[in-house]
């Protein structure tokens, strides 16, 4: 059976057993109290029972970013977030499953209904309120852990909650976590260090190919919460590993801050391919609610011959601050990064990627296709750095970007930094517009508009649709066709 | 059966059609002819729903129905297909699921089972053959990077694949080789059928001698000036619109 559908059911059988499988993050059912201190550092550490050296490495993480100032380079405008304004730990009940569907908001309901996700997740999907926490973020990965553990450590995989991994592989912990995206690196990266909660542990020993796609389901769901997961990624020497996540979130008014950071390290001629569907609650129709993400994601290409991928298909959030990067180190290394990016109403994206050559012949490539519409800003900003000893660099950038209606904004920030002579750097941009007679061409063929609108603009994102494992993509067509639901007309 | 009843529109407050009289029984295959400007394709936008052409009089029923009432996407649902002059492309838009999901939104407006991706492919390769279209036609993005023949061609692979009660075809000979130009007339007079009727609108009788029509209507300044039989259409090639326009004027 595939991860995804391995997901869902495992999703079902929880909504139904009234959590059997409990969590494995073994954390109490509370909540902190609002605000961020050491002592909510500490509560964290305390709750996770976790060793003395990573309360430390926590402690250091929030006195650094206690110094520093969050960002605004960003086409981004958002009022001021409060930090003292949310609970940094949100545990769930075990009892008390999901409210009875008819109390949950038909918009929701409908929506997982058109992305085809079953009743039975639709449920746990569409959450419960505020004061029955029934499911937390963390919830899908350790189930999905739980579920393929046996099979996965025959091949000697090990795939589990980085809570998990920090009790029963500290030494793989200790050494990884933190090597790419160091506690320090910034503001968001520091915060998520200082308070992160759970987030997946992966790690693929020397020559394995990992036998099926790992997959986790991040779900923010508790009110007043900000979520901070870490995901920390290593294939050995000749390993490969594809992985994927997606998010959603529930409908609210406030709005919620989620600060992730993911950490691939792929050795010698491994592989690591990272997709994402991004389908946070992007906020109502007037900018109301809806999720601030602000991600670092990096991988490192330490050994040579090795390749990390990103692929991502942003729907959601109401503001996306991303840049998923790639740090050539090896020689010969590859990175590559695919993106959708979708923004309707009133939603801000701001998000692309850095690639950092530093080896000799690495290449990379950048594909990323923006689709702005209702009255959203779509910032694509990528970095292509080539340092000094990157003899043989290669980029090929492609930035296109596709306007829906006369009052969104698409924007093409592309730095470019080469310091070897015998670097080859490309970049092409294009911005077009959804035209009229495309949408009556459809018509005409007998197509409703809003199916006109997916078809084109699955066909004009098709180039990084293809690179999401199978179900995934499938998923992102729908998801595509109803984050535009409405945009057109 | 499609009737048309004074049918009045104007584009960015021109007026174009003034006044349009024509009835096409089911059946029967209508050509439409006339000089740059008369409004030919105006009155083919018009019966298909594009929103840029404001209707400012007049009705149109297709089967009993209020055709101007309804929705580009309900027209063709209910059997109408334009065959464009200028086919749009659409990168990226494999041409076979663009028809496969135009097909399977006619089929479930009609009630049908839609059909899966095999079914579709094999009714899609057999149709394209018997176009003399190769199958990689199918693969292709819709319209991108296809000749302007290739592109009619296409047109009529979609008709021919979505089985319209009414065709209107829009200058598709336009541009069109003989060879082609025989293809595309197969392909219409393949689909005839009592059930089935097409407008054909064009400049040029030579389409018209593969697809002979029942009646042939000369349309000056947004009226139809003249009507007759098969014939008249080789009387305006031989004397010209001007001679048939000042007699009826």
């Amino acid at each position: 059976m595939s991860a995804v559908a391995e997901t869902l059911d495992t999703v079902r059988a929880v909504t139904d057993g009234g959590y059997k499988w409990g969590f494995v993050t073994d954390i109490e059912m509370d909540m902190a109290p609002k605000g961020l201190t050491d002592d909510t550092v500490r509560l964290i550490s305390a709750r996770k029972q976790e060793p003395e050296w990573l309360l430390d490495w926590r402690l250091r993480a929030f006195a650094a970013w206690q110094a520093m100032q969050e960002p605004h380079w960003a086409m981004l405008h958002y009022p001021p977030i409060d930090y003292q304004d949310a609970h940094y730990y949100a545990a769930p009940r075990t009892k008390d499953g999901p409210k009875s569907l008819d109390e949950v908001d038909p918009e929701l309901l409908r929506t997982y209904e058109k992305l085809g996700i079953p009743l039975r997740e639709r449920a746990f999907l569409a959450g419960v309120e505020q004061s029955n926490i029934a499911v937390d973020a963390v919830f899908d990965s350790v189930s999905v852990a739980t579920t393929f553990r046996a099979t996965l450590a025959k091949s000697g995989v090990i795939f589990c909650p980085i809570s998990e991994a920090v009790r029963e592989h500290p030494e793989l912990v200790q050494k990884y976590m933190g090597s790419v995206v160091p506690p320090s690196d910034n503001f968001f990266a520091a915060l998520n260090a200082a308070v992160f909660t759970d987030g997946s542990f992966v790690f693929i020993p020397k020559g394995v190919a990992c036998p099926m796609e790992l997959s986790t389901y991040f779900r923010i769901n508790a009110r007043n919460t900000g979520q901070f997961e870490r995901t920390l990624i290593i294939a050995e020497d000749g390993a490969s590993v594809s992985y994927l996540e997606g998010c959603t979130a529930p409908m609210r008014d406030e709005n919620q801050l989620h600060a992730a950071v993911v950490e691939l390290i792929a050795m010698d001629d491994a592989r690591i391919k990272y997709s994402t569907v991004q389908n946070w609650y992007p906020g109502d129709a007037e900018g109301r609610g809806g999720i601030y993400n602000f991600v670092t994601k990096r991988g490192v290409c330490r050994g040579a011959r090795s390749k990390i991928s990103w692929t991502q298909v942003e729907t959601g959030s109401a503001i996306t601050w991303k840049y998923p990067s790639c740090v050539l180190q090896g020689d010969g290394s590859v990175g590559e990064f695919y993106s959708v990016a979708v923004t309707n109403n009133r939603q801000q994206a701001d998000t692309g990627t850095k690639m950092i050559h530093i080896g000799r012949d690495t290449t990379s490539t950048i594909v990323s296709k923006g689709i702005s519409a209702g009255r959203s800003n779509n910032t694509y900003r990528g970095l292509v750095r080539v340092l000094p000893k990157a003899a043989g660099a290669r980029n090929h950038t492609q930035c296109d970007s596709l306007l829906i209606g006369d009052q969104c904004g698409a924007h093409t920030v592309p730095y470019i930094e080469s310091r070897n002579a015998t670097a080859r750097v490309e970049h092409e941009a294009t911005t077009s517009k959804i035209a009229d007679d495309q949408l009556f061409y459809c018509r005409q063929r007998g197509l409703s508009e809003e199916d006109a609108v997916g078809l084109i603009v699955n066909g004009f994102c098709r180039e990084v649709l293809k690179e999401l494992p199978m179900e995934f993509a499938v998923e992102a067509q729908k998801l595509l066709a109803v984050s535009l639901e409405g945009s057109v007309g | 059966m499609l009737e048309i009843r004074n049918l009045q529109a104007a584009v960015v407050e021109k007026p174009i059609l003034q006044g349009i009289d024509l009835v096409v029984p089911d059946g029967e295959i209508h050509a439409i002819m006339g000089p740059n400007g008369s409004g030919k394709s105006t009155l083919a936008y018009v019966l298909s729903g594009r929103a840029d052409f404001a209707v400012t009089g007049g009705s149109v029923t297709f089967d009993g129905a209020d055709l101007l009432a309804m929705e580009p996407e309900q027209r063709a649902q209910a059997g109408l297909f334009l065959a464009f002059q200028a086919p749009v492309e659409l990168p990226g838009v494999g041409n076979a699921n663009f028809l496969r999901t135009a097909l399977n939104a006619v089929r479930r407006a009609r009630g049908d089972e839609e059909l899966d991706a095999a079914a579709f492919l094999k009714l899609a390769k057999a149709a394209a053959r018997s176009l003399h279209m190769p199958d990689d036609m199918l693969k292709r993005n819709v319209n991108v990077g296809f000749s302007g023949g290739e592109k009619k061609r296409n047109e009529v692979l979609q008709m021919a694949i979505l089985r319209p009660k009414l065709a209107i075809l829009d200058e598709t000979d336009s541009g069109l080789d003989i060879d082609a130009l025989r293809i595309v007339g197969e392909g219409v007079n393949a689909l005839r059928s009592e059930k089935f009727s097409a407008l054909v609108i064009t400049h040029h009788q030579r389409l018209l001698d593969h697809i002979v029509p029942d009646r042939v209507h000369v349309l000056a300044h947004g009226r139809i000036i003249r009507s007759g039989g098969a014939e008249l259409a080789r009387e305006l090639e031989a004397q010209g619109y001007a001679h048939v326009i000042a007699e009826a004027a």
